[in-house]
């Protein structure tokens, strides 16, 4: 018995790396730009009616995303807020955590930083990767993040897919199974292609909230180093001319 | 009425009740230092500004920053987002952590290929490692401050080090959590130490070695003394006054940094997640143990010695020896010639090998632990150790070369 709960532990301890983010499903790339403001705005639409319901984003205020990302205080009460908060106020939501708790498991996590701490491949990947797994509570796997605890809430726009495996054989000669892609078994609202657009448009998003300072910082940094090189040459020539008479 | 300085007026009435003038004379004007300098000796200025940096900037952030393990994280957010400038005051309290290692480590390595911990400059160097020391206590104690989860279980390992001392171990981490996990009681009183204790220490530390400098007075690439040729006005005849000319030089040192220190802040804040971690951006869970707990860079040579060691107890001692045995360094280094330009091959075999196995540790010390890794690690610490160890037996073989009595033109 003993050698039959190590054995397990062994096993699912590759799985206890990949949940962190380690090896696992490879990485795809986000394709986002951070410049792009219709994308932003379509990611902040997707958030607040998909996410929300569950994901606070509780350091980022809804009037800094609309100035940010391009729109008015009106548009954003009038579309984007579907609590009682006031503009000024950050994107919390109703959840009880307790219950949060006894629904998923844990409790859903603030999403404010995720981008940060998790980086965009990670979250588009693991926005793709959502495949049927009857044996688990909602029916559904990550690739990215096995045994995550979240149903895949955006089934109704990719539809549902089964994960291809591929067999190969590991350092000590075991058969693994590892997941090489996915297929189709029912059709969504959007096209795969779409789908993934709007992923992107999210973690675009998302990227956006963890950093909204980000577009700032760059355009003054450009400057701030500009101003030093010159002050590099005025100085280097101020040395030189004190310096002549060292010998 | 003139005074000793010769001044008068309103200057020549604070002179005779304060050594304004003399000061300014003893350690700028009439300071000489060797006209030698060169690249290497930017970074003690450079540390110094950046310990200005870290003041000024700490000062702001403490304006915003909430030390309370409910409030900590959130308040780090507020200040990334509401408050004015306060994201750039953060970055460059972030970024000047990190940069604080680099010219240190820098600055240190200078010493070591030069000599200048040798007499009559042994307390400058004693100094300098407890500033080193401090530096460490420093950055430890303020990396909590965030209450990010490697800030969280950083603390906890670390501290949780203390408790393989035998016999008091594990009462003396309690007493400096101040409770039986890392909490807010230890958040507190890491805020304490972190924004007036240690800060005192640092800077009387940095005082008392900057007063030893001048009293003895610099080292040079070439290790010579210049004070052993002075002209007939008593000058040393290799020797320039600090200012005008060596203030202008780091100012063109100043400005250099400063590029890069602002490529870095402005452009790579995270420094691929080396200055900033990124599991650092979720917040304290203390019933959530990530599954790989790494040091910020600067600690990784450190903590690879510590994992080196199968033992926690001998890795703890041989980790705290690794700083230890710098203070001895004056003595265990017998050989008469300071710099490296005119020692043999044996001390620049031994110096690169010190070297380059202290940066291995670090790069190991930042990755998750291999049977692989471990034995290049152990391989490393010896290494490293070594070095002290060959230092007094070197000048029974070490084919030195004639020192001039001069500085050399570069």
């Amino acid at each position: 018995m003993k050698k039959i709960i190590l054995s397990l532990a062994f096993l699912a301890l590759p799985a206890l790396s990949a949940a962190s983010g380690g090896e696992g499903y490879p990485l795809l790339t986000a394709p986002i730009d951070s410049h792009n403001k219709a994308s932003l705005q379509r990611g902040a639409k997707l958030f607040v009616n998909y996410c929300m319901g569950c994901h606070s984003l509780e350091h980022q205020r809804y009037n800094r995303m609309a100035r940010d990302i391009g729109l008015t205080d009106e548009q954003v009460k009038e579309n984007l807020i579907f609590t009682d908060a006031k503009v000024g106020e950050t994107m919390k939501n109703a959840m009880v955590k307790s219950e949060a708790k006894d629904w998923f498991g844990v409790v859903p996590p603030d999403l404010t930083l995720i981008a940060r701490s998790r980086g965009d491949d990670y979250l588009y990947t693991y926005l793709l990767t959502f495949y049927e797994d009857p044996s688990r509570p909602f029916g559904v796997n990550n690739a990215a993040f096995p045994n995550a605890g979240m149903p895949h809430v955006l089934w109704d726009l990719q539809g549902m897919q089964k994960p291809v495996y591929a067999v190969h054989k590991d350092a000590e000669g075991h058969e693994v199974k590892t997941i090489q892609g996915f297929e189709l078994t029912q059709p969504g609202s959007m096209s795969p292609p779409q789908f993934k657009e709007s992923m992107a448009d999210l973690v675009n998003f998302l990227s956006y909230v963890g950093e909204p300072i980000k577009l700032e910082r760059q355009r003054i940094g450009v400057w701030v180093i500009l101003f030093l090189a010159l002050a590099f040459v005025v100085f280097y020539l101020l040395k030189k001319e004190y310096w002549k008479d060292v010998h | 009425m003139a005074n000793t300085q010769g001044t008068t007026g309103l200057l020549g009435w604070i002179d005779e009740r304060f050594p304004l003038t003399k000061s300014i004379r003893e350690h700028l004007t009439e300071y000489y230092a060797p006209k030698n300098f060169n690249i290497w000796y930017f970074f003690g200025s450079l540390a110094l500004l950046v310990l200005v940096n870290q003041i000024l900037t700490g000062i702001w952030l403490t304006m915003s920053y909430k030390p309370s393990a409910a409030d900590a994280f959130a308040s780090v957010e507020y200040i990334m987002r509401d408050v004015d400038w306060g994201w750039l005051i953060r970055y460059m309290h972030s970024t000047g952590a990190s940069a604080f290692f680099v010219v240190v480590y820098l600055h240190m390595f200078r010493a070591l290929i030069y000599g200048s911990y040798k007499k009559p400059r042994e307390l400058i160097w004693i100094f300098g490692v407890l500033i080193f020391l401090a530096l460490m206590a420093e950055a430890f104690m303020g990396y909590l401050l965030p209450w990010g989860q490697m800030s969280y279980w950083g603390a906890q390992v670390i501290i949780s080090l203390f408790s393989a001392i035998p016999g008091i171990g594990q009462d003396l981490s309690l007493w400096i959590r101040g409770d039986y996990v890392v909490s807010d009681a230890t958040l507190n009183r890491f805020f304490s130490l972190h924004v007036i204790a240690l800060p005192l220490v640092l800077l009387g530390l940095v005082v008392a070695h900057i007063l030893a400098l001048h009293e003895v007075g610099s080292n040079n690439p070439d290790g010579v003394e210049i004070k052993k040729v002075k002209g007939a006005d008593g000058i040393p005849l290799d020797g320039i006054p600090f200012h005008p000319y060596y203030t202008v030089k780091d100012l063109v040192g100043v400005v250099v940094f400063l590029i890069f220190f602002s490529v870095v802040i402005f452009f790579m804040p995270e420094m691929g997640g080396y200055f900033l971690e990124h599991p650092n951006f979720d917040p304290a869970d203390p019933l959530k143990t990530p599954p790989h707990i790494a040091p910020v860079w600067y600690f990784t040579p450190f903590y690879a010695m510590l994992r080196a060691v199968p033992d926690k107890l001998g890795g703890v001692i041989t980790m705290i020896g690794a700083i230890v045995i710098l203070f001895f360094l004056p003595w265990l280094d017998r050989s008469p010639v300071k710099s490296i330009r005119y020692r043999g091959f044996s001390f620049k075999l031994a110096l690169t090998a010190f070297a380059v196995s202290f940066l291995i540790l670090g790069y190991l010390g930042a990755l998750p632990p291999s049977p692989g890794r471990t034995t290049l690690a152990q391989t490393c610490t010896v290494i490293y150790f070594a070095f002290f160890f060959v230092l007094p037996f070197l000048p029974a073989f070490e084919k030195t070369k004639p020192v001039p009595e001069r500085v050399t033109e570069q």
